[in-house]
């Protein structure tokens, strides 16, 4: 059978309004099930760079963390991740004592 | 074995009023003696779903604060055996009632009736707290928008929280047109967002306005898609095994000729 609608999509690169919908739901849908809002996020991000600034020297302004969904191994399901950026200036040099 | 189940969404307006109203008739049609409470105080609409609005004398609120006995309040559906309302109270406050009140008095009903079914009204305040603090299971009611599947997530977490495990879902008013296009979230996408049971779904169709009108539930309507969709989700809450309807096949005379011609090429 022939469905227009089908042969529409095949010419354009436009996603279908219901999976731009099912993916901005996925998305809110972490925010509202971990309850971690965008400054409960901010705030781990300050925490995160305290540790990480007693054994490496970031640069603070790029440093970015953020919620987001990724591909799984078998390439067909998306999984949830917290992903972060954190870009090195200079690795301190720690002694051991 | 009796039961209480409470028909809830979050969201406002997706079709608790208009589910509750047709399993109540429906499971009253398979001949079980069904209650059904109102619970949106202040906002009551089950009454003329379900036409019963001309023989309201008590309400929820008088049973509760004792102005009258529970019996004196609920109203005998003539058309359907076995169907009772307790209606909303319209013009009082939704605090008149509390939870361990309507714990109360779904633990009596029980008693009497098979089926407890209370319409919850919208939102997650008091009147949430109400409907779901008498009873056994859920059924959360959505459609296939972004907003109504949010909130009903919000809900699911909510009843887990309250201990009332494993509900189950409706999902109400799909168009298959829009599902088609792609503009419209398909019940696979809804399933793997909400990740619980599905126990029916139900079309949009303009037969649940026009019977509403009359105040005649839909799910007695044989040609109605919607009909068949209530009675399919009657005969899972009886626990049958139904396979979920496929919303593409027409029904009715229509349906029949054209089912005839698809069997046979
Ligand atoms: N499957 C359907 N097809 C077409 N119209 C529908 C369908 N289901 C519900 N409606 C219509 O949607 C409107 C809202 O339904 P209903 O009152 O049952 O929702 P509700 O969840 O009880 O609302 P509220 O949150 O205000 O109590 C009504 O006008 C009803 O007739
Ligand atoms: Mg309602």
């Amino acid at each position: 059978m022939f469905d227009w609608s089908e042969i529409k999509k095949w010419f354009s690169k436009e996603t279908s309004s219901k999976d731009v919908a099912r993916d901005r739901l996925k998305l809110v849908l972490v925010h509202d099930r971990t309850c971690l809002s965008s400054e409960l996020i901010e705030e781990l991000k300050n925490e995160i760079l305290i540790v990480i600034s007693k054994y490496i020297e970031i640069n603070q302004e790029e440093f970015d963390i953020h919620l987001s969904k990724n591909q799984e191994g078998d390439g067909n399901s998306m999984v949830h991740a917290l992903v972060a950026n954190i870009p090195i200036k200079s690795m301190k040099r720690i002694v051991h004592k | 074995m009796s039961e209480v189940i409470v028909i809830t969404s979050g969201k406002g307006g997706v079709g608790k009023t208009t589910s509750t109203a047709n399993l109540g008739v429906g499971l009253a049609v398979q001949g079980k003696k069904v209650v059904l409470i109102d619970t949106d105080i202040g906002l009551r609409n089950l009454d003329v779903v379900l036409g019963l609005e001309n023989r309201i004398v008590y309400d929820l609120v008088d049973v509760v604060e004792g102005n009258c006995r529970t019996k004196q309040a609920l109203i005998k559906d003539k058309r359907f055996d076995g169907l009772y309302l307790l209606p909303a109270a319209q013009t009082k406050d939704k605090m008149a009632v509390n939870p361990e009140q309507m714990k109360k008095l779904c633990a009596e009903l029980k008693k009497e009736f098979d089926y407890v079914i209370i319409d919850c009204p919208a939102g997650i305040e008091q009147g949430f707290k109400n409907a779901i603090a008498g009873a056994d299971r859920a059924i959360v009611v959505t459609t296939p928008e972004i907003s109504a599947v949010r909130d009903a997530d919000r809900i699911i977490g909510l009843l887990e929280a309250n201990d009332i495990s494993d509900p189950k879902l409706i999902i109400n008013r799909i168009r298959m047109d829009m599902v088609k296009r792609g503009d419209m979230m398909n019940v696979e996408d809804i399933l793997d967002i909400l990740a619980i049971g599905l126990i029916g779904i139900v079309p949009d169709d303009e037969e649940i306005i026009i019977t509403t009108n009359r105040g005649e539930p839909t799910v007695n309507d044989p040609k109605s898609k919607a009909g068949q969709a209530y009675r399919n989700i009657v005969k899972r809450i009886l626990g049958e095994q139904i396979p979920i309807m496929d919303l593409d096949k027409p029904t009715g005379i229509k349906g029949f000729i054209i089912n005839l011609f698809n069997k046979k090429s």
